[in-house]
């Protein structure tokens, strides 16, 4: 058992606190940065970036348009504009790269309401387990779009999409949004860990579909240096993305997470005293190295 | 069966239980859904949608709740719905009494909806139709009363083909004119101008969803006098002129008189004001 009141304290020994904390500090000015390019209009006048992040234009010239909201717009029969499809087209190019869970580390506000709850689960000792399968947010994305083609009210799903909700909430007004909001905080502090995220939210589900095959991926290269802490499975949001990469070696299993379930949030990097993980490409396995480590491990060539 | 065997039977059964359970769950989900979205586009009849708006059904399943429609209105007249609103959440639309349409020549919300929810088929302003304005208040109307004001006629922007001014007669001074306001559906935009001027405390003339302000005419009713224009004669049979054989200085007037002796001084109860005969039951009480 992962003692919590010194989760981190080793990475901060052996890394320092920056560095311990880097992708968590990165990923909150991303989150933080996007929402600001989106406010400096209606707070300041300084219009960057127009519009939510279902479709956005930037600087008057760069249209952005979200491939899971458009998705059921056509679904209830819409043939979109030109600028949409531009923008979902570099949307899409851009996850399948990187990752369609980015999306959900790196840009989502949600995010950093889920990460407030499990931080707080951690540190209150919250451990009710989850009764909630993580098929579920793939049951939810089915509905999400079978909605539109049977229900008359055209895009169903955002009526109630918390993710949307906050994120117009913030940029236009909050209404009575921040109770949706409010929810899902309990609901992951109090009902299921990662419940909103990694079990029920089908925008994740979507992008984690887009990444199934991306390029960019973190990795275990490092893992014969694993000191068995666990404290990676604790800070993790999909911990069952991690075992295979990291224990998979006598199995033959590649070092890097391929699972699309991670969402490249590098909280792993961070938090391992070993530095045991790191990012790097899908196929940039150093696969001499990796091939000689099997050699010397096992005997054998993998 | 062997004790391997017994676990896959179980984990099969835990594995199917399972997804069942989560179906369920989400099917009910779907079904709240379903439900609360019927609620949540009920569309309160002062909430207008933007110029070029698809039918309210076609408009929800289009508008993606991007926002850049409300961003490039030079007005700031649009809104979002919020959620708890009775307008589909993230949806634009505005209320004209506070904030009517200016009906901007370029009609930039129109060119900045990237899902065509606002028709970009629409390029004349003029053809937009998002409401049509009713003078709802005939009671409170200071026209009715033989009041000059004609301020909704004076800022529409498509005055007198929008709403036009009808001249009739006061009764109630029976010496003056009545200046009425009467909207066009073939010409108003519904921008909600004369709504916003209506000097009333509550306005006498409104802007309304075209669903709620406009009758519709059975298909199978043909007008008269439009057919006949079109035909350019009478679609019925000419009534077949009538002859009496009458004495001499005896003529027959169906209309009112029967028969006229030529001569003779016309005598009538009735008076010569028909609305007098209309009117006079109350009159007696």
């Amino acid at each position: 058992m992962v003692d919590m009141t010194t989760l981190g304290d080793d990475a901060i020994a052996a890394k320092g606190w920056y560095k311990s904390h880097r992708f968590l500090i990165l990923r909150r000015l991303s989150q933080l940065g996007i929402l600001a390019l989106f406010l400096t209009g209606p707070w300041f006048g300084l219009w960057i970036v127009k519009g939510n992040l279902a479709s956005s234009l930037t600087l008057d010239v760069l249209p952005l348009t979200d491939p899971y909201v458009l998705l059921q717009a056509m679904l209830s029969g819409v043939v979109p504009e030109t600028a949409a499809i531009i923008g979902v087209v570099i949307v899409l190019l851009f996850y399948i790269l990187v990752g369609g869970r980015v999306y959900c580390s790196w840009v989502c506000p949600v995010n950093m309401v889920t990460d407030l709850a499990a931080w707080l689960r951690r540190k209150l000792g919250i451990r009710t387990a989850s009764q909630i399968s993580r098929t579920t947010r793939y049951w939810m994305l089915t509905l999400t779009l079978i909605l539109p083609l049977v229900v008359t009210g055209g895009i169903v799903w955002e009526l109630v999409n918390p993710v949307s909700m906050m994120f117009r909430g913030i940029v236009f007004s909050m209404g009575a949004a921040w109770i949706m909001i409010a929810g899902i905080f309990l609901f992951d502090l109090l009902v299921a860990k990662d419940g909103w995220c990694g079990h029920i939210c089908p925008v994740g589900a979507f992008y984690n579909l887009v990444g199934i095959k991306s390029l960019l991926k973190v990795n275990a290269l490092q893992r014969q240096a694993c000191n068995d802490c666990m404290e990676c499975y604790v800070v993790c949001p999909e911990p069952q993305v991690i075992k295979p990469a990291l224990k998979g070696e006598k199995k033959g299993l590649s070092p890097v997470i391929l699972s699309s379930d991670c969402t490249n949030c590098g909280r792993c990097i961070d938090i391992c005293a070993k530095d045991v993980f790191s990012y790097g490409g899908r196929h940039a396995i150093k696969i001499d190295e990796y091939k000689r480590e099997g050699e010397i491990n096992r005997g054998v060539r993998v | 069966m062997s004790e391997s065997e017994k676990r896959n039977e179980l984990n099969r059964r835990q594995f199917l239980g399972n997804m069942l359970k989560t179906a369920c769950g989400v099917g009910l989900v779907g079904l709240g859904l379903g439900a609360y979205s019927k609620r949540a586009s009920s569309m309160p009849a002062n909430y207008i949608r933007p110029p070029g708006a698809l039918p309210e059904e076609d408009f929800l399943g289009a508008c993606i709740r991007c926002g850049l429609c409300v961003r490039d209105c030079p007005y700031d007249i649009l809104f979002l719905g919020e959620v708890g609103d009775e307008v589909a959440t993230g949806t634009p639309y505005f209320i004209a009494r506070t904030g009517p349409c200016e009906m901007c020549e370029d009609i930039p919300c129109v060119v900045a909806c990237p899902t065509n929810a606002l028709d970009h088929e629409l390029k004349d302003i003029e053809e937009s139709r998002m409401g049509l304005a009713v003078v709802i208040d005939q009671e409170s109307c200071i026209a009715f009363h033989g009041l000059r004001c004609e301020v909704c006629f004076n800022v529409c922007p498509i005055r007198g083909r929008a709403i036009s001014l009808d001249m009739q007669h006061n009764t109630r001074s029976g010496k003056h004119a009545l200046f009425i306001p009467v909207v066009h559906s073939d010409a108003c935009t519904g921008c909600g101008l004369c709504e916003r001027a209506c000097i009333l405390e509550e306005a006498a003339i409104k802007i309304f969803p075209m669903h709620l302000a406009k009758g519709e005419l059975g298909k199978h009713y043909r007008l008269g006098w439009k057919e006949k224009d079109k035909a350019g004669e009478s679609l019925v049979t000419p009534d077949t002129e009538h002859r009496y054989n009458l004495p001499e200085g005896v003529r027959y007037d169906l209309q009112g008189e029967g028969l006229i002796i030529e001569g003779e001084a016309e005598e009538t109860p009735f008076s010569s004001n028909p609305l007098d005969t209309l009117n006079s039951g109350f009159m007696d009480k």
